[in-house]
């Protein structure tokens, strides 16, 4: 047994399924062993996609997302995924081939400093030298990537490494780390702290954010906001802790939320934010919204508590543990006069919006295409219930948080690095990851030109997919951006129209439609959804729709 | 406001660059800093004297924390601890600074550990305000090469009540 069948047996003892990624010099052992087992690979087309298509893919098992690429390069085009992935705390390991041991720092072919690059975005990084710690390494960076909040690890494997022999092979049962315990259960004298603010607000609101997902919280997280009949709001990345249509839901809040989610935060008098950062795109001044209001701040990451806002009640722990505790204690809380004021603002909004949208659609608009918030809204609610809804970067991400109606389902989306051309590997990954769930992914067309040659990896492997492409020959949010702040001086946002999507559908062998104006929306929303083949389709959007 | 961070290790590649890495990251003051090894090979000691505000400094001990090569992370104000420095100073001298410079080193307990017919080397072991102030003696004298450790620092010693 050589080193990299040490390195794939503990996948397989890790139960991976697949491995996304692209091989070189660097890595072919490593490769060449994973032949010998049932883990199956995905080639992509370029490495940054190998790593979205893992972050799909964990995110919707819930397992850790695994992929491999060759040194140098290769492993310099996996560093935006990596990024991504430790913005939105994604479990992935990532495997990268790196040149002879010996050769190391001789500025050789296709070496990098790869953990060295990566250093301020993984959770761990590790360089193995000494193959008889294969097994530990690997059963670390695992642990190290699902546990506490989980984050991204990368392992370097030196090509002579990756050959050596190993006197024998044994896989630890159990981790055993000095420096990393990551505190899980909530501390019991916080936990009450919680309970009597909470018997004693009036205004409560529970801010509910991505670490609701990633600590498989959801159940408890909306238990216990229906228990007590606590509001809910969330940042981006909590989008689907909560249905869309809950009662007790009240939108997405931050510089691109909900008025409605924005003035509950205002006028609360006790925040529960559970598993959020407390980021500049939801809380634009966390200090002038905290102001007056008892926060409580529940996060497994000691450090992200007091970072950007400091809270009256931290409470370090598992968001799903916490929960669980604050399920076991009974408390009365009447929120019925904060729910009517609420309820009252929630109408308010969408009366406006509503009003909003008769109207364009009424009145002859100047604009042409079609209304991107109200195609987001048709296509979530034709959606299947339980369907993954995978929102690229730009405008189109902005309208599909705004407008889209999750229901049992999932929202998938590049939240705290905004990595253009996120959504179609990670689609990809999720497609894996789940092929019995209907998943679409919404991009712009300038996302999806920094990833559309994964259609052919789809392809070969036979994966069908749903892909949706806003097209308004512009980077919309940028232009949006230089129309508001440099009068229109605008600068870098044309794209053109090219490439023409229905010939780039049949390169790919997949269907095509086109939806150019309100009218046909919802047919054309139909037949795309029903279509079993892989399926483009082209949006015709105004450049000059804002969100 | 200053503090002072005194971190435990393991001794492995690659850790100081992590650990200096993550204030360059946050954007956090390092004022000092020193490491050497323990009485366990496996285990070092860095000491970290860094400012800003109190948020701020909290954040550094949640960062260090959170880094996984660090074992222990221990910290103190200036009045809570015992802190040393060295500074060898290699300085040209000349027979009307020669007395001077002699009493000053007498004055501030420093010793001149090497010399030769225009230069010396002269050693101080104090707190890091004291080897400021005797370096500060040497305005007027030509300053060939200086080497400070950082600051040193260890709790005072109090016994359990």
């Amino acid at each position: 047994m050589i080193a990299a069948d040490a390195i794939v047996k503990c996948l397989e003892m890790e139960g991976v399924e697949y491995v996304f990624g692209y091989p070189g010099v660097a890595i072919d052992p490593f490769f060449n062993s994973i032949l010998k087992t049932k883990i199956k690979t995905i080639l992509v087309r370029q490495e940054q996609c190998a790593a979205h298509a893992a972050n799909g893919y964990a995110r919707i098992t819930g397992k850790v997302g695994v992929c491999a690429v060759t040194s140098g390069p290769g492993a310099e085009n996996l560093i935006t995924g990596i990024a991504t992935a430790f913005a939105d705390s994604i479990p992935i390991v990532c495997f990268t081939g790196q040149v002879d041991s010996k050769l190391m720092g001789s500025d050789v072919f296709q070496e990098a400093d790869i953990s060295g690059a990566c250093e301020s975005f993984v959770k761990y990084s590790y360089i193995v030298r000494d193959p008889q710690e294969i097994p530990r390494i690997v059963k670390e960076a695992f642990y190290i990537a699902r546990s506490g909040r989980p984050g991204p690890v990368l392992i370097d494997l030196p090509s002579d490494v990756q050959m050596l022999k190993m006197n024998g092979f044994d896989y630890p049962d159990e981790v055993k780390m000095r420096t990393y315990r990551p505190t899980v259960e909530g501390h019991t004298v916080q936990i009450n702290k919680v309970m009597k603010e909470l018997s004693r607000a009036k205004r409560p609101i529970l801010c509910v954010g991505g670490g609701v997902q990633l600590s498989g919280a959801k159940e408890a997280v909306v238990a216990f906001a229906e228990k007590h009949r606590i509001p809910v709001v969330c940042t981006m990345m909590g989008i689907g802790v909560m249905a869309t249509d809950h009662e007790l839901f009240y939108g997405m809040v931050g510089n691109n939320g909900q008025p409605c989610g924005n003035r509950a935060m205002n006028e609360a008098d006790m925040i529960i934010m559970a598993g959020c950062r407390v980021a500049d795109r939801s809380f634009t001044q966390p200090d002038l919204i905290m102001a007056g209001k008892v926060l409580v701040h529940i996060d497994v990451d000691p450090a992200e508590i007091g970072k950007n806002a400091y809270p009256s009640i931290p409470l370090v722990g598992d968001i799903a543990h916490v929960f669980e505790a604050f399920l076991e204690q009974d408390l009365k809380v009447d929120t019925t006069d904060w729910l009517d004021t609420l309820n009252g603002y929630r109408s308010l909004g969408r009366n406006q919006k509503e009003a909003a949208l008769k109207l364009s659609l009424k009145t002859k608009s100047r604009r042409t295409g079609v209304m991107p918030a109200e195609f987001v809204r048709r296509l979530s609610l034709s959606m299947d219930d339980n369907a993954i809804y995978v929102a690229d970067v730009g405008q189109n991400q902005i309208w599909s948080c705004q407008n889209v109606d999750i229901r049992n389902g999932r929202f998938l989306t590049s939240g705290g690095m905004g990595t253009m051309g996120y959504a179609v590997p990670a689609m990809m990954g999720c497609r894996l990851a789940a092929p019995d769930v209907q998943a679409v992914a919404v991009c712009g067309d300038g996302g999806f030109q920094m990833t559309m040659m994964e259609l052919a990896t789809m392809k070969y492997y036979g994966i069908p997919c749903k892909i949706v492409v806003m097209k308004n020959t512009v980077l919309g949010l940028v232009r949006q951006h230089q129309h508001f702040v440099y009068h229109d001086d605008f600068s870098m946002i044309d794209i053109g129209a090219y490439p023409k999507l229905d010939m780039l559908a049949k390169a790919y062998d997949m269907d095509y439609l086109k939806v150019e104006d309100n009218d046909h929306m919802q047919e054309k929303i139909d037949a795309f959804l029903k279509d079993e083949n892989s399926v483009l389709m082209e949006v015709m959007v105004d450049p000059a729709e804002t969100v | 406001m200053k503090r002072i961070y005194s971190v435990l290790v393991e001794n492995r590649a690659g850790v100081l660059c992590k650990v200096a890495g993550l204030f360059w990251r946050r954007c956090f003051n390092i004022d000092s800093l020193a490491v050497g090894e323990t009485d366990d090979p496996k285990v070092s000691n860095m000491v970290i004297v860094s400012s800003g505000d109190g948020r701020t400094l909290e954040q550094i001990e949640k960062q260090l924390n959170k880094k996984i090569d660090v074992i222990k992370v221990k910290t103190f104000d200036e009045a809570e601890a015992v802190s040393r420095e060295l500074m060898l100073i290699k300085v040209k001298y000349n027979r009307t600074n020669r007395r001077d410079i002699m009493e000053n080193c007498q004055i501030m307990g420093a010793q001149i550990v090497d010399m030769s017919n225009s230069l010396m080397t002269i050693q101080i072991c104090d707190t890091p305000e004291r080897v400021q102030m005797f370096l500060d003696t040497f305005k007027t004298v030509s300053i060939v090469e200086i080497t400070r450790t950082g600051t040193l620092a260890v709790t005072k010693c109090r016994e359990k009540a």
